[in-house]
Formats: structure tokens, C-alpha cells, sequence
């Protein structure tokens, strides 16, 4: 499951209805523990077999984002004909768990359900455990190690609590993941790869039924949080500014 | 009509951590803005002496279990549905946390209910309440509203006062005895983090690096300015996730909790996920080349510029100043 989600690095806007983000300002990227879930299911793959699917629904830059898993190693590729950037976490799911309910192969026993663990535009709620109620599947997440079983009906999960503790589980399929870093970084792959994947393999999609977005928030106001406490920003070339941080930390006792 | 609301106690190794004590604070605002009554959950083993230390609720409804059991959503959704079932309430506070993730937002959906995430501060004038969620990153803010002011509301660790959720009352306890369903999430064991490392939580001193350090190669420039101020060097999860430090370095909501003297952050955001492990820090210095970047909302001192070109000055700067 691929989210494209807002590049913070960019000057964030919101929109003159107050409640959410101009969409126009917006540069749309591949949420980063989704990455880490594709990778993660790219490195079950070449160590067990089967075959990996990234499924998304619709969203700016997602083509890019689905030709770019195509690249990687992923066998399909499919879009949802819902629009992302009009939905909420739990219409998502819904949306996800009528494309699953669609066809028993989708549900098969030794089924695993890769989500990143977090995106960063959650609001009302976190995708992966809901969709894991809808299904009824088990679920467990912030995951940053998994292995599959000898018998190939469980999974090991490593699960980060915090201060460098984590928890190791034991899941039966099929499941819910959250994903949470994969056991490596996400692989590179060369432009050009992706392009000619851009022109030979074609996208799958799919549709379903427009998801209810029942008891949802309400918003009633959207803004860029007003800075509490800001820095005091020393100045000038690296010399300068370096010569008057060390000034700072020798009033401070540190230097 | 009151409004009561049901707090789900946070605890690991036998001790309430203390997001449950930041939420026994806010709900007894809660309470007193819509007159209702708090009642505090825990489930797990020995729930009389957990229970002991959340006085501030009215109530503390104790659900014995197993020892081994570890919270998970797997296991605690179920109970906390039954339990809504014989003691209604209106408002469930769960804790923002990596341990309690999940649990939020499989009980909305059960009870069909609207969950807020990621809340940062609650505002309970006249009785109406507004809820705070923070998203993108800590660079956007919304405030939310409940109808009915019913709902689940996970708090974000850190972001409210845990002094007031502590008081030396005893409360009411009430065991409730509860079916455990057998899970499909079964927890085999902890992992402690590796011992041989710097203890980073210890140091006085701390050069943080975030992505912006772009390759391990740079990372000597952190280990040189952290070597002359007699420090260790720490990162962002980016950094730890790439294999370029070991986990133990790692300062955050996953990682390590930290207070030193100095935090030197460089190229680092300021994720809240970041901030939560350094916040406390007694002076915070943040070197970014985006001068919006949040990190400078939590630095005392900035500089706005590139790193690889900052931090080998700097390195001279204060050697100069040593030898001086
Ligand atoms: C459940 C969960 C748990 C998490 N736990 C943690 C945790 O424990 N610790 C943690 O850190 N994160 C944690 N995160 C991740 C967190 O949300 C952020 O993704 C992460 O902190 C971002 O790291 P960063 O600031 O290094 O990277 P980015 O956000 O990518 O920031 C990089 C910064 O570097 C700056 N920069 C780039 N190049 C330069 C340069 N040459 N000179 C100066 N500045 C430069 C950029 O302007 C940018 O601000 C967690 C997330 C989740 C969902
Ligand atoms: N629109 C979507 N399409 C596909 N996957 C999604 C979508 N929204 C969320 N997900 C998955 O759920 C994870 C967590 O998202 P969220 O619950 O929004 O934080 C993401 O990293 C994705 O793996």
C-alpha cells in the first residue's frame, strides 16, 4: 500500500477555506515508510518468493511513484479510482478493503499487508490498523524487522516501543504490517530504468465503489502553527557565526 | 448530561509511564468543563499496584491479566469495547505512543466514533471543546471538534503538564473481570538496546545530525566537533535507519530520551517524532539551510546555512578558543 503525501520541505499553504492544504502549492512524494513497506516486501520476496503488489489510489505524481515500484522489483501495479486527496484515513481503508474483498486470491492465507507505519498527514486516524479491523486480520506496527516463519503461515515482527527497546511478536497470516523502517534503506534505481519501465509496462486499475466517509471530524481550522519559541539566529559567514556561537557556549560553561 | 471520560493507563515493566499521567491531566480539564467523572483502565498484572498511583481519577477500573501480556492493540480493543459496554462513556484518551499505536483507531471504528490523532493541546472554554492535532511534520496545525463531543483522543507524549494527572488519593478501585481472548499477536520477548555503546542519555554535550549529513563520509564532521567538546554524536532516524549509527544513538520517540547541557542539531527538521527525545535539552542549537525549518521553533540558537561548510569551522573555532 503506497501513500503519496505533501513534501514538507516545501512551504506548506493552506487554503482560503481555512480547513485544508492548497492543493496547488503542493509537490506530492512517496511517503517515506511506505517506501520502507515496499522494500521491506522486496526483500521478503527475493528471500522467499511470491509475488509483491503495490496497490494506491489516485493522487498527483502517483504514476511516477507505481512505475518507480515496477522498477524496483514489483510484479503489479494498481491504481484505486478514488481520489486520495479528497479522502481520510478511514475511507482509504474502506476503499482498500473493497479492492481485497473483490477477489478471494487478494485474501489468501499467506496474504501480508504491507503499510507504512505512519504518514504524516494523519488526522482521524491511522490506515493500517483500520483496515486490519475491516478484515479482521490480525495487525502490529512500527515494525523495523520482519521474517517469515518456516511454516509460512506466521511472521516474526520487531516492534520499536522507545529508548532503543522493541518487542518481538509473533503474527499469524494473514496480517497487517506497519512498517516502520525496512532491514535496509530503500534501493536506488536509475532514472532511466524507471523510464523505460514508463514505456513498456502498463498500470493496473481497479474500481470500487465510492468509500462512506461516516463520522468523520470536524475541522475547523487549518493554520501554520505561529513560532513559540524561535531561535535567535546568529548571523554572518561560517567564521563569523562560529566565532560567536563559540562565545555562547563559553558563557555557558561548555567551551 | 455528563460527560465521563475513560483514560486507557500507559504501562511498561510494571510502572504507569508518564503520557498516562499527561492524560489523567488533561482529562480531569475535561471533566471538569463538561462535569463529568474520570475512570481510569489498566489492564495487565498486578493492576492494584498501578492502580495505586492514579488517584487523580475517580475511578480505576482494573483488569487482571497474564504477565506476559505486553498492550497491544490486538489484545486491549476488545476489552476496552466490552468495558465502554458496561460503564458508557463519552470520551476515551489513549496514549500517542510506539506501544499503544493502533489501539485509537480500531476503537473508533468499532464504535463508530471520530478519533483524533495526534493531539497536542486541548482548550475546554465554556464547555466546548477544541482539540489540537498536529500534522505534517509539526508544520501544521488544526483544530478539531467532536460532535456530541464524543470520541477517542490520542495525546501526543510530551505536550501537556504530567504533574496534573499525579495525586496522592487513593482512588476507588474496581476489579472487572474480563474473558482474554487467545490473539493472533502473540509477545515473545523484549529487546533491550546494546549496552556496549555511549550511553548518549549520559553525555553532557551532543552533536545531532539529521539527513542533511547526506553521507556517512560526513559524518566525521560531527565526530571531530563532537570529540572537542568532549561529547558523543547522535542522529535523526533517517540517519540510524541508513546503517550509519548503531540504534543506541538514535534521539527520539523510538530512540533515546535525552537532556544535555548542549544539543547541537544539524541538518535535522524537527520532526515532533525528534523533538519529543531532546526537547529538555538546557540550550539547543540548530544548524539548517531552510531558515523555516521547526527546528528553529525548538533551538535557543540558529544558524541558518549548510552544514558541511559550518561544522569543520566551528570545529576550528573552538579549538582556537581552547588553545587560547
Ligand atoms: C512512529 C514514529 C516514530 C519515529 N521515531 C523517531 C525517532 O525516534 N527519532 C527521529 O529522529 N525520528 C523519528 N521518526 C521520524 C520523524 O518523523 C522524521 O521523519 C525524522 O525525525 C526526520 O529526520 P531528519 O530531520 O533528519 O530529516 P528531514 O526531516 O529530512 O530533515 C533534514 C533537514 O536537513 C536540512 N538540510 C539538508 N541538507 C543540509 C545541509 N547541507 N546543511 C544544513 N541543513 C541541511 C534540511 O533543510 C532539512 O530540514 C519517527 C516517526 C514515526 C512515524
Ligand atoms: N491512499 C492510500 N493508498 C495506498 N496506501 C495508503 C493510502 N493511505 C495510506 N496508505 C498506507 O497506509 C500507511 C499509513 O498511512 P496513514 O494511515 O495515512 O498514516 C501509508 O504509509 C500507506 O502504506
Amino acid at each position: 500500500m503506497l501513500k503519496m503525501v505533501p513534501d514538507v520541505v516545501e512551504e506548506l499553504v493552506v487554503a482560503a477555506d481555512g480547513k485544508s492544504l492548497d492543493q496547488d502549492t503542493l509537490r506530492m512524494i512517496l511517503s517515506e515508510p511506505s517506501d520502507h513497506a515496499l522494500e521491506q516486501a522486496l526483500l521478503l520476496k527475493e528471500k522467499h518468493g511470491g509475488r509483491v503488489t503495490v496497490v494506491t489510489l489516485t493522487a498527483p505524481e502517483v504514476d511516477e511513484a507505481l512505475f518507480k515500484a515496477l522498477a524496483k522489483g514489483a510484479d503489479q501495479a494498481i491504481k484505486l479510482n478514488v481520489d486520495q486527496t479528497v479522502v481520510g484515513s478511514l475511507a482509504t481503508a474502506r476503499a482498500l478493503a473493497s479492492w481485497l474483498r473483490a477477489d478471494p486470491q487478494r485474501q489468501a492465507p499467506d496474504t501480508l499487508l504491507l503499510t507504512g507505519s505512519y504518514a504524516i498527514d494523519d488526522l482521524e486516524g491511522e490506515m493500517g490498523p483500520c483496515l486490519a479491523e475491516m478484515l479482521q486480520w490480525p495487525f502490529v506496527g512500527v515494525v523495523t524487522g520482519l521474517a517469515l516463519d518456516a511454516s509460512g503461515q506466521k511472521v516474526t515482527a520487531i516492534k520499536e516501543f522507545f529508548g532503543g527497546l522493541r518487542g518481538e511478536y509473533e503474527v499469524d497470516l494473514p496480517a497487517v504490517i506497519g512498517i516502520q523502517a525496512a532491514a535496509r534503506p530503500p534501493r536506488y534505481v536509475p532514472i532511466a530504468k524507471i523510464r523505460s519501465f514508463m514505456k513498456s509496462a502498463t498500470l493496473g486499475a481497479a474500481g470500487v465503489a465510492p468509500p462512506d466517509p461516516a463520522f468523520a471530524l470536524e475541522i475547523s481550522r487549518m493554520y501554520v502553527p505561529e513560532a513559540t519559541g524561535r531561535a535567535v539566529m546568529v548571523e554572518g559567514s561560517p567564521e563569523e557565526a562560529s566565532r560567536r556561537l563559540v562565545e555562547i557556549l563559553h558563557q555557558r560553561g561548555i567551551v | 448530561m455528563n460527560t465521563d471520560i475513560l483514560v486507557l493507563a500507559e504501562h511498561f515493566k510494571g510502572e504507569a509511564t508518564e503520557i498516562t499521567f499527561e492524560m489523567l491531566g488533561v482529562a480531569r480539564t475535561l471533566a471538569a468543563a463538561l462535569h463529568g467523572q474520570v475512570a481510569a483502565v489498566v489492564i495487565g498484572a498486578d493492576t492494584a499496584r498501578l492502580a495505586a498511583r492514579l488517584g487523580a481519577a475517580d475511578t480505576v477500573l482494573a483488569v487482571e491479566q497474564a504477565p506476559a501480556a505486553m498492550m497491544s492493540s490486538e489484545s486491549t480493543v476488545p476489552l476496552l469495547q466490552q468495558l465502554l459496554a458496561r460503564r458508557p462513556a463519552r470520551l476515551v484518551l489513549v496514549a500517542g505512543t510506539n506501544i499503544c499505536m493502533g489501539i485509537g483507531a480500531k476503537l473508533a471504528l468499532r464504535l463508530q466514533w471520530p478519533y483524533v490523532n495526534f493531539c497536542k493541546a486541548v482548550n475546554a472554554t465554556d464547555g466546548v471543546l477544541t482539540f489540537t492535532s498536529l500534522l505534517f511534520g509539526g508544520k501544521i496545525l488544526a483544530d478539531l471538534r467532536l460532535p456530541d463531543n464524543r470520541g477517542i483522543v490520542s495525546l501526543y507524549p510530551g505536550s501537556f503538564p504530567p504533574d496534573a494527572g499525579q495525586s496522592e488519593r487513593a482512588p476507588t478501585v474496581e476489579k472487572i473481570d474480563l474473558p482474554v481472548e487467545a490473539g493472533r499477536v502473540v509477545f515473545k520477548r523484549l529487546i533491550e538496546p546494546d549496552a556496549t555503546d555511549v550511553d548518549i542519555t549520559k553525555q553532557e554535550v551532543l552533536v545531532a545530525v539529521g539527513r542533511g549529513i547526506e553521507s556517512q563520509d560526513n559524518l566525521s564532521l560531527a565526530e571531530d566537533l563532537a570529540a572537542v567538546l568532549q561529547g558523543a554524536v547522535c542522529a535523526s532516524r533517517p540517519v540510524i535507519d541508513q546503517g550509519w549509527l548503531p540504534l543506541t544513538r538514535q534521539v527520539g520517540k523510538s530512540g533515546m530520551t535525552v537532556k544535555p547541557k548542549c544539543y547541537l542539531a544539524a541538518g535535522l527538521s524537527g520532526a515532533p517524532e525528534h523533538v519529543e527525545g531532546m526537547k529538555n535539552s538546557a540550550l539547543t542549537i540548530a544548524i539548517n539551510k531552510d531558515a523555516a525549518a521547526p527546528i528553529f521553533d525548538v533551538a535557543h540558537y540558529g544558524i541558518c546555512g549548510d552544514l558541511l561548510e559550518i561544522l569543520p569551522v566551528l570545529t576550528e573555532a573552538i579549538k582556537a578558543r581552547k588553545g587560547a
